[in-house]
């Protein structure tokens, strides 16, 4: 049988919803007869190919996040967003009231504690930062949203095992989190 | 500034990126800037993450705190749940009960099992059992598994019995809310207990063979394991009253790269005396260090590494044994070793494992006194030894109960200049001269991960970004635009 080959990625979030992805423990192995990784951080495959399945954790915050998130919509079949940040921007959306130039600002210039002369950083390897951060379906199309800070590992387990079944996945009452 | 930090002439070279760093936790960045005979110039580690958590916390209620700032990290959020917990303990006045400090500590000690275990197993293993330049495409917990499932299985089920224990202390395995200012507020049940105990000499006994694993591999590889990305720095930790390592609370001990110590018993409660942060260019993460050696000669390195040799003893049988058959190995040579990391994160994790048993054996653990209070104070620093290590958060607090300063210094943020003089330090002996390849440019990240970085959130980059950036909808709507200031 051919397996579904997927890829992840996590944009401006905090590496919780893969670590949720793991937490399905032992059922990993399993998985693994029928799942094979493109792009994710637990491969060395730095640039996505074409995929089944692509996975994105986190929120849009800078000009890579939305270069990484352009090129999975164009190598994915199916795009899900998991997770708060994914969904609605997460908790990094809390510094969209703010003035970006002002979080920057007092981060390097005068929070106590840093070398007299301290500056923003700005050199052309650092991506620039977006004024907001911004849930990815305002960006691409996506085609299940998957809520939850982080989804439980049942509720991830659940949408993979719908979907390599050929249902729609369903996660319903108990799986639905929002928390 | 140190050697290839900045190459003299950068308009001319050819610019080499490993991007995104994979089999990390989170994400950056590393570029090497080469002559045209291949002869490295400069490298350097970006980390390109901003999130400006101390900002939008300012105004929040301090007991929403404990909660909110373990988003910053999804892979060792208890660390962060504890430490603004310990900060907010002092806002609150309180003097921890026995039994909340001892769920706390089963919490953290929990995480510790789960995240040494994530590392070494699913992370790094590959590169230390299959070769630092073997073939990409099996150099993955993939091919762990199928090279030896066995192991691989043990280490999903390490995993899985420390995030069991953080669910059941903190209510969920990622993101739970069990610590609150001035304690905690579930207590351990007593099937929980049980359900735990019955596992745990099995946990054990893997994580003894980890400690086996990892020194055979410097055995067999001696020469190659000790000189690896090698470099000499000072190193930080907490240690209890008498020396003993203590992953939850303690004072500061720095010691230099020949044992001596230029810091100890330091009450954390005033880091500011102690550690500045340098600012560079061209990463978002700051560069600490020890004030009095100022930012080129007092920078430090934290984790498992400086844990092991910063403190006398571990106080478990099985792990202090572990310690000092690793002190003395090679002549003290190994502990020196950017590879020595990973050993020494298999004695913790073994350390950990013990811990746990303690705690569960003490039925002072099932106790329902769990929170205090006392004289409210204005400002609160919280520091624990994360995973990664020393990881401190420091809190203002208003009479309305919001917080109105904050900063947070990150383990890895410790980290930053030591884990760039180790990719340097790479670069040199194994780049230098040669034609770039895939396996090569591995052995830079063979570097990084041995301090088990976490790298969480922000991104990855193809070339250079451009200067200015529109973000427009699949309606061709923009959304945002930002210009790069000149």
């Amino acid at each position: 049988m051919k397996k579904l080959r997927v890829a992840t990625a996590s944009l401006a979030g905090c590496f919780g919803c893969h670590i949720s992805f793991l937490d399905i423990d032992e059922r990993l192995l399993a998985l693994l007869e029928r799942i094979e990784f493109d792009r994710s951080p637990i491969t060395d495959i730095k640039t996505i190919g074409p995929c089944d399945l692509g996975l994105i954790e986190g929120g849009v915050c800078n000009a890579e996040n939305v270069h990484v998130l352009r090129e999975f919509r164009k190598n994915c079949k199916i795009l899900v967003a998991i997770g708060a940040c994914a969904v609605n921007g997460g908790l990094p959306a809390q510094r969209n009231h703010l003035d970006l130039r002002d979080i920057l600002e007092e981060v390097y210039e005068t929070e106590g504690g840093l070398s007299r002369g301290s500056r923003i950083p700005n050199d052309p390897e650092l991506p620039l930062p977006l004024d907001k951060v911004h849930p990815i379906h305002e960006v691409v199309k996506v085609d299940y949203f998957l809520p939850g800070c982080p989804p439980s590992a049942d509720a991830i387990w659940k949408f993979l095992t719908d979907l390599l079944a050929g249902r729609t996945p369903h996660l319903g009452h108990g799986l639905l989190r929002y928390d | 500034m140190t050697d290839l930090e900045t190459a003299a002439h950068p308009e001319n070279l050819r610019r080499v990126a490993i991007d995104p760093v994979t089999r990390v936790e989170g994400h950056g960045k590393v570029t090497i800037l080469l002559d045209d005979d291949n002869r490295v110039h400069q490298v350097r580690l970006h980390i390109v993450e901003f999130r400006g958590f101390e900002k939008f916390i300012q105004g929040r209620p301090f007991w929403e705190v404990p909660v909110m700032v373990q988003r910053l990290c999804g892979i060792c959020p208890v660390s962060h749940h504890l430490a603004a917990s310990k900060a907010m303990d002092m806002i609150v006045g309180a003097k921890l009960t026995p039994t909340a400090e001892k769920l706390r500590r089963l919490m953290h000690y929990g995480q510790i099992l789960q995240s040494h275990a994530l590392h070494f197993f699913h992370l790094a293993s590959p590169d230390l059992l299959f070769g630092f330049g073997s073939d990409p495409a099996k150099r993955n917990v993939v091919g762990v598994i199928d090279a030896d499932p066995e192991l691989a299985k043990k280490g999903v089920l390490l995993r899985k019995y420390g995030q069991e224990i953080i669910r059941m202390t903190a209510g969920k395995r990622v993101h739970g809310t069990g610590s609150i200012p001035g304690g905690v507020n579930k207590p351990l049940s007593k099937a929980e207990r049980d359900a735990l105990l019955a596992d745990i000499y099995t946990m054990l006994g893997w994580s003894r063979e980890a400690v086996g694993i990892v020194r055979r591999l410097f055995d067999e590889n001696l020469e190659r394991f000790n000189a690896f990305g090698r470099f000499r720095s000072h190193g930080m930790s907490l240690v209890r009253a008498d020396g003993a390592m203590d992953l939850y609370h303690g004072g500061l001990r720095m010691r230099d790269a020949d044992g001596k110590t230029l810091l100890d018993h330091f009450d954390y409660g005033r880091y500011w005396d102690v550690i500045r942060e340098d600012v560079k260019p061209w990463s978002y993460m700051k560069f600490p260090y020890f004030a009095a050696l100022g930012p080129e000669a007092g920078w430090y390195r934290v984790g498992p590494l400086a844990r092991v040799a910063n403190c006398d003893f571990i106080p478990t049988p099985l792990a202090d044994h572990e310690r000092r058959e690793f002190l003395s190995f090679d002549g003290g040579n190994a502990a020196g070793a950017t590879l020595g990391y990973h050993w020494a994160r298999m004695i913790e994790m073994l350390h950990a494992a013990e811990t746990i048993k303690d705690l569960l054996h003490d039925d002072g653990i099932l106790g329902d006194d769990l929170v205090a209070t006392g004289e409210r104070a204005e400002r609160g620093v919280g520091v624990i030894e994360a995973p990664r290590g020393t990881l401190i958060h420091h809190y203002r607090v208003n009479e309305d109960d919001q917080v109105i300063r904050a900063n947070l210094i990150v383990s890895t943020t410790h980290n930053n200049q030591a884990m760039n003089e180790a990719i340097r330090a790479v670069a040199r002996r194994y780049l230098d001269g040669r034609e770039v390849t895939e396996g090569l440019l591995n052995h830079i990240e063979v570097a990084i991960r041995a301090f088990d970085p976490c790298l969480s959130c922000a991104t990855h980059a193809l070339g250079r970004m451009p200067l200015e950036v529109t973000l427009a909808n699949a309606q061709g709507v923009i959304l945002d635009r930002r210009a790069r200031a000149p």
